[in-house]
């Protein structure tokens, strides 16, 4: 098959859906790769690149749909795209069929067949082409540097000759790819970083990536996204208040605010009201990933970065993925090349639309003359259903008395152990001469010294432990020096073996030791 | 011969105090691989400076038998040490132990062969239990090292020897020794005492024929143990200081050991001791499924498609030889850019930490080999798990099935991971004959011939 990228017509739009790099794995799945001229020129490949990786050059958009089989793009098709569309070609982009009724009808009418990429379903096997979240990973990026950018002052903290510069504080809000994206990047350049969503199971990841998560005094079962295939769901207004409430006691603290809150198919929930803004510092920051459906935050104007009569800056940008249109256009290839090779299941250049898999299904907006939209639910779940029962955890208290239970357990066996110990001594104190008992402090002490010193052997040192005692052991040599000198023939020559049995001990031992531990290396 | 009283018995002292700090820090530098290089060092010099003080102190002159055991042993040593083959390190440690055990038992009869003038009454009867616990600890621990010893070589049998009544047999062999040593000190005579030796030598070699070879890390522990107190009691015997501290770091440290290796199969000491191994409390569970084999070909396709690989090595791997080409097999894979990492169990092999000498030998570096608590954890996230030659450690009945002769013993959750191969020579159950369920389940492939001769299928294939 043919598979053909044209140059995207949104105007700022700097991404393209097909690399070189690309292009040479498409090729190896037995597709030919065609492109308009100065298609990459934007996101930083020349023609040159892409005939280097032998893909065929074409002048004019015209020419490349009439030439392929298949054509992959970014952004939704435009009216004159949509003209273009013929029966049995594939069309691969973003296409927002939720709220484009027009462009499935002209795409039936046509007969074509359209993979709209935001429809992948969020299961572990399509994650490689969830472009949504390639996508989000670079607008959380973004939203940082942006925020940097707008921000005057450092995100780490430091204490210079100059002065002392306090660390900036992030609020990330809704912790989806976007948002966790962004927390990592902001704790990365050093700010304290605060995050909140809807789903309190994402707390954990939210705390992994280096973030305080935010929690509620709210007793409610918050929503469980599991059930909405890992998206946040509409909360009920009691909670809403409550979020509210919390995000307006910290608000005068923030310095950044990133807003990523979208629940899918709805405008975007009102998260960072006026008043909240107003309560700023001056030079604070918001950055509204939202922007595009209505804001999290009312103030914000799509497109456009304002600022505020207290001095806040709202950025309402929606082109984060395109302002970094190398990487977004690198990681957004990719997704379409998994896209293109679940579709060529033999890898031998033949497309086979299977409706049968749960992922090409799910994708499908239109085909064989008919709107496939929306798509049944998935076979897999997104997320593994919440376990079903939980194990009835122990509560601080319980857990506070079982330990000191084992506690006082231990203590009187140590107790028991030194109450039996101490009768013992006084025992062999009170018969043995006291010779005996200096031999016998220095016996005790040393086995003390013993237990203390050997728990801390690795054990992988084992084996070298066991030898070095051995050679060690070899200390009874001089039991059998003392003796050699007595004088009776039989004592002497029984002294002579043990000292020459003690020798191979001793040199063995040390010998074996030392060869075991060379061996020991790094890597 | 002549004199050689340089030293003072006060500067003598003194050198067993130097020589009783090096030998602790010698213990302690073990803690991690590089301090150990150092450490092993400090051993050397505190027992150069030992020998050192005891010759030219009072007492001992420098005579021809002493310089021909002197050098004679060193030689046997060096050789020994030389030569050894790293699998066989478990025999040359029970030889060893042997040797101490050995040494014990002339000094205590030495002793008693010299006339000695006493103080008091107590100061003798202190100075004849002594001699008499010295010879029965040296004795115990001298043939207990040679059969561990034979056993482990493979000279002896390694299955458990169970004679009909054998706890009775050893009651009566320490109750005779005990009468022995009242008669002993009664001033019946040596001969006594060279009964008991007797007896002590049964008692040792005894109690280790009861012991099956999967305890052996137990009981070779033990022995590196006993060897320590019988060193501990000749220092008593003889008044000597720097013998009691070094017996007893020794003794405690086998003990510790000890503890370790037990606690690693969920076995109570006691039982370890008294041999054979505790039959199941009920019946077992049925294993369901069937072994399916694989071939290499199988196993390098799914080597090359795999991220994270954790090795098992076990008893198995040191018996093929095969620890080079798991070297080579990690080196090929990590230079693919795979994470490759190894799982020992605290039993695993033949002695502690035999397995990570062993892989030490064969150069894989010591900081991928990973002890079970560290990586029991990983393991569901492990795309492919190779068991090599072990068997009992990855055994998930030690988990699920109460009846088990294993149950409770930690075992290294292999079953977890996404895929598992397990190398194996033949269909057979383990050292204690229990049947693996891992082998039945669904992740699992067996890849069947002698450990050596597969890996080095697999590293054809694998480039």
């Amino acid at each position: 098959m043919r598979i053909g990228t044209p140059k995207e017509l949104f105007k700022g739009e700097n991404r393209v859906a097909m690399t070189p790099d690309s292009a040479k794995q498409l090729q190896k799945l037995g597709h030919e790769c065609v492109i308009e001229t100065k298609a990459g020129l934007a996101a930083g490949f020349s023609d040159q690149d892409y005939k280097d990786a032998g893909v065929e050059v074409v002048k004019t958009a015209a020419a490349l749909w009439k030439a392929v089989d298949v054509v992959a793009k970014v952004r939704q098709p435009e009216a004159v795209e949509l003209k273009r569309l013929r029966k049995d070609l594939t069309l691969i982009s973003f296409f927002n069929p939720a709220a484009n009724e027009a462009g499935m009808e002209a795409a039936k009418d046509a007969g074509a067949t359209v993979i709209a990429m935001e429809m992948v379903p969020r299961i572990s096997r399509a994650q490689k082409m969830d472009a949504l979240s390639s996508m989000a990973n670079i607008a959380g990026y973004r939203a940082v540097i942006e925020a940097g950018n707008n921000f005057g002052r450092f995100f780490t903290g430091q204490v210079t000759a100059a002065g002392k510069v306090p660390p900036a504080k992030v609020l990330v809000v809704g912790a989806g790819v976007a948002g966790l994206a962004a927390i990592g990047t902001a704790t990365s350049l050093g700010a304290i970083t605060y995050a909140f969503d809807v789903r309190p199971e994402v707390a954990e990841q939210v705390e992994s990536m280096g973030a305080e998560f935010v929690f509620l005094d709210f007793e409610e079962d918050q929503a469980d996204g599991a059930a909405t295939g890992g998206y946040a769901a509409v909360s009920s207004p009691e909670f809403r208040e409550a979020q509210l409430a919390k995000f307006r006691e910290i608000a005068p603290d923030i310095d950044i605010v990133i807003t990523t809150a979208l629940i899918p198919n709805r405008e975007a929930p009102e998260l960072w009201t006026e008043d909240m803004v107003k309560s700023m510092k001056a030079g604070s920051v918001i950055i509204d990933l939202a922007a595009e459906k209505g804001g999290n935050c009312k103030l914000t104007v799509m497109d456009k970065k304002i600022v505020t009569d207290n001095g806040v800056t709202i950025v309402g940008y929606t082109d984060f993925p395109s302002r970094m249109a190398t990487q977004a256009s690198m990681l957004y290839s990719t997704n379409i090349r998994h896209m293109l090779a679940d579709l060529t299941p033999e890898k031998d250049g033949v497309i086979v639309h299977n409706m049968e898999d749960d992922v090409i299904r799910g994708a499908t907006v239109t085909h064989d003359g008919e709107i496939t939209f929306p798509p049944p639910p998935p076979k897999v779940q997104a997320i593994a259903a919440k376990t079903a029962e939980k194990v009835p955890e122990k509560t601080p208290e319980e857990i506070a008395a079982e330990e000191a239970a084992a506690m006082a357990k231990a203590g009187r066996q140590q107790t028991g152990l030194l109450v039996i110990g101490g009768l013992l001594m006084l025992l062999i104190g009170v018969y043995a001469p006291p010779a005996f008992m200096q031999h016998f402090i220095v016996f005790v002490l040393s086995i003390f010294i013993g237990f203390q010193v050997i728990w801390g052997v690795a054990h992988s040192l084992h084996t070298p432990l066991m030898a070095i005692t051995n050679a060690i052991s070899g200390i009874i040599i001089l039991g059998a020096l003392l003796q050699l000198g007595s004088g009776m023939a039989i004592v002497t020559i029984l002294a002579s073996v043990s000292v020459l049995i003690a020798t191979i001990n001793i040199v063995g031992g040390f010998m074996v030791t030392r060869r075991m531990l060379q061996m020991f290396q790094k890597s | 011969m002549f004199s050689s009283d340089l030293l003072t018995a006060e500067v003598q002292t003194a050198a067993y105090i130097a020589a009783s700090v090096l030998f602790i820090l010698a213990l302690g530098g073990l803690k991690n691989q590089e301090s150990a290089k150092r450490s092993v060092w400090y051993g050397i010099v505190g027992m150069g400076i030992a020998v050192f003080a005891t010759i030219f102190g009072p007492g001992v002159a420098i005579t021809l038998p002493l310089m021909i055991s002197l050098v004679i042993g060193a030689g046997i040593g060096a050789v020994l040490a030389q030569k050894v083959e790293m699998t066989g390190m478990p025999q040359l440690v029970a030889a060893l132990h042997s040797f101490v055990g050995l040494a014990a038992v002339l000094i205590g009869l030495n002793s008693d062969a010299t006339a000695h003038e006493f103080a008091s009454h107590a100061e003798q009867v202190i100075h004849e239990v002594e001699i008499f616990i010295g010879v029965f600890i040296g004795a115990i621990t001298f043939t207990g090292s040679i059969i561990a010893y034979g056993k482990l070589a493979g000279k002896i049998n390694g299955q458990a020897l169970i004679l009909p009544g054998r706890h009775v047999w050893n009651v009566a062999m320490i109750v005779a020794s005990l009468i022995l040593l009242v008669m002993y000190m009664q001033g019946a005579g040596s001969w006594t005492l060279y009964v008991m030796t007797a007896i002590a030598f049964v008692v040792g070699a005894h109690l280790v024929m009861a012991i099956g070879g999967a305890d052996m890390p137990v009981v070779v522990s033990m022995l590196n143990s006993y060897s320590g107190w019988a060193a501990a009691a000749t220092g008593f015997l003889l008044g000597n200081d720097l013998l009691i501290v070094v017996g007893a770091l020794v003794g405690s440290s086998g003990a510790i050991l000890s503890y370790i290796m037990c606690k690693a199969m969920n076995r109570a000491f006691i039982s370890v001791i008294l041999g054979g191994f505790g039959g199941p409390s009920g019946p077992q569970m049925e294993v369901e499924g069937e072994q399916i084999a694989i071939d290499a070909d199988g196993v390098a396709a799914a080597l090359e498609d795999a991220d994270s690989i954790v090795i098992v090595p076990g008893y198995g791997m040191a018996v093929a030889q095969a620890q080079q080409a798991v070297s080579e097999l990690t080196k090929r894979l990590r230079d693919k850019g795979k994470e490759v990492r190894f799982a020992i169990h605290p039993v695993a092999g033949r002695l502690p930490g035999h397995m990570n000498v062993l892989l030490a030998e064969a150069k894989v570096p010591y900081d991928i080999v990973l002890e079970m608590d560290e990586i029991n954890d990983d393991l569901p996230d492990t795309d492919v798990v190779i068991v090599i030659g072990s068997n009992d450690i990855v055994n998930p009945a030690a988990q699920d099935d109460p009846n088990s002769p294993i149950a409770g013993m930690p075992v290294l959750e292999v079953w977890k991971a996404k895929q598992v191969f397990v190398s194996k020579r033949g269909q057979g159950t383990g050292y204690s004959g229990i049947e693996n369920p891992l082998f039945f389940k669904e992740n699992t492939r067996m890849f069947y011939g002698d450990a050596k001769d597969s890996l080095n299928k697999l590293l054809s294939l694998i480039s």
